[in-house]
């Protein structure tokens, strides 16, 4: 997963000693923090580029996580974004299993967890989240272990850990209805589990998709085979022996299980920002630009909320997201204007649905659902007026191609 | 162990050449190797059509068939043309021999 061991070059392994100093200093090895110093060299970028990752491996796609990797369709090498010699063909140091404790913009230095000293010119942060933890009563054992059996998936570490229990999991609960829980419910149901997806909210991905979508979705989950329990809340895990027995619900229902995957939600990774004294509420504060409250600091990806001229701020926790301000983040660094602006994106794969959406849909707009829900193949179209916002396509790969053409055409006659 | 070379649609260079092994897809391999031109924003889901190449007729053979979702996705991608596929789809089937694919440049 690190790529060839022992090879000089391009990579740099946790252990190495001595002081760096580097024209960009990219804090974060994932799916920004690559697109950052790739999209660097293209813009011409010709000073030394570092990029430094906590994790032992090179900066690898998290979405195959939740989906192809965990029925086994996918190997470790094969979920790098870009292998060791694409990074020496740009030029770009990578360090990793080595993370980033302090950074200092002003002074333009920072240090890491082996104690090395990195002197820097400019500094991006594409620090991404972590799981939001569930804080229920029953989480930790009496001798102060978390209990087996509860897993959180972010990393391929948390992925490995979980397909290696999927494997003689019978009874997997799932905590959270968004697309990590109902991506992973579906992996399970696969693999042969019972499964059910407990939800607190009335909807399941209420954050992300319409009513309607919500609804289909809960029919599908159902008709293969899902339990899914809306509008409900937790009031403790149960163990014994330190292994997970069952959920207890809020409303007295009890759930027996021997695997609980908790997809509740991302936190944004702030804390090495805040402590440089860069603004955050709700992740690292940038502009469209993915510049900071620091000029010396751009940040992109999932740990940013992005604060517009012309409206509230959003979040967006996509990989389309993280690539289009790790762009706008390097153009920011080389002093040029922004990229054109891209239409958001996302896809969720559960099952064999495969859903894709694009655009900028808003609470108002008026929605109109083509095709049939019955085939589990349909377009739903979002408009205000007679301008189409956002389209959501399930099963309608063509659609959802023409529709984010579309968008994006319409949108550069605005710019 | 099979080969396969990258060319630039637009000026007819080799980008360059990588190893492909059975079983890989050439998506995978442009990336890891650094070919920019495939952007492979989905990772091969076949969730963004970013991984567009030219592939001629007498390469298919090295390749898994186009299916039709495929198609589908194809049909909307700018500077599609009849040679066309999805390098995320094209698995090598075979253990020997030299493909080449050509890249359209970056839209």
């Amino acid at each position: 997963m690190t790529g060839a061991e022992g090879a000089a070059g391009a990579v740099t392994r946790a252990g190495a000693e001595g002081a760096l100093s580097t024209g960009t200093l990219i804090v974060g090895a994932g799916q920004a923090g690559s697109q950052l110093a790739l999209s660097l060299r293209q813009g011409g970028y010709e000073s030394p580029v570092l990029l430094v990752g906590d994790e032992p491996h090179l900066p690898y796609q998290r979405p195959p996580l939740s989906k192809a990797y965990l029925a086994g369709d996918v190997e470790p090498d094969r979920l790098l974004l870009r292998g060791e010699s694409a990074y020496q063909r740009i030029d770009v140091q990578v360090l990793t299993g080595d993370p980033v404790v302090t950074v200092d913009p002003d002074a333009g230095v920072a240090r890491t967890a082996a104690g090395r000293t990195i002197v820097f010119d400019h500094l991006a942060l594409t620090l991404g989240g972590r799981p939001r933890e569930l804080s229920v009563p029953g989480m930790v054992t009496d001798t102060g272990f978390r209990v087996q059996g509860i897993h959180y998936l972010r990393s391929l570490d948390d992925a490995r850990g979980l397909r290696e229990r999927l494997a003689d999991a019978r009874r997997v609960v799932v905590i959270g209805g968004g697309f990590i829980g109902l991506e992973f419910a579906a992996g399970a149901r696969k693999a042969g589990a019972e499964v059910t997806v407990v939800e607190a909210a009335g909807r399941l991905m209420g954050r992300a998709v319409p009513e309607e979508v919500s609804e289909f979705y809960l029919g599908a989950h159902e008709r293969r085979g899902t339990r899914v329990l809306l509008g409900t809340g937790l009031s403790g895990i149960r163990s014994s022996d330190g292994k997970v027995t069952g959920v207890e619900l809020a409303d007295g229902g009890m759930l027996d299980a021997d695997l609980v995957l908790v997809g509740v939600g991302l936190v944004p990774e702030t804390d090495l920002a805040m402590e440089a004294g860069l603004a955050c509420e709700g992740g690292i504060i940038v502009d469209e630009r993915s510049a900071t409250s620091h000029p010396r600091v751009v940040a992109a990806g999932d740990c940013t909320v992005v604060h517009r001229t012309d409206g509230p701020p959003v979040r967006h926790e996509s990989v389309n997201n993280a690539v289009e301000q790790a762009k706008a983040a390097a153009a920011t660094i080389l002093g040029e204007p922004a990229p054109e602006r891209v239409e958001p994106w996302f896809w969720s794969d559960q099952y064999d649905l495969k859903l894709q959406m694009v655009g900028r849909p808003g609470p108002g707009d008026e929605l109109q659902i083509e095709g049939d829900l019955a085939e589990e193949s349909f377009v739903l179209v979002h408009r205000v007026g007679d301008r189409v916002t956002a389209v959501l396509t399930v099963n309608s790969p063509r659609r959802f191609m023409a529709a984010r053409r579309d968008l994006q055409s319409f949108a550069a006659t605005l710019a | 162990m099979a080969e396969i070379n990258f060319w630039d649609a637009e000026t007819d260079d080799l980008i360059l050449t990588a190893d492909i092994r059975r079983n890989d897809s050439v998506m995978e391999v442009a990336v890891r190797a650094g070919v920019e031109g495939i952007i492979a924003e989905c990772g091969g889901s076949m969730s963004c059509g970013t991984c567009h190449v030219y592939a001629a007729p007498e390469e298919s053979a090295l390749f898994e068939e186009k299916d039709s979702s495929e198609d589908e996705m194809l049909a909307e991608i700018e500077n599609c043309a009849a040679n066309s596929r999805l390098s995320c789809q094209m698995i090598l089937v075979q253990a020997e021999g030299t493909a080449n694919v050509r890249v359209p440049a970056a839209p």
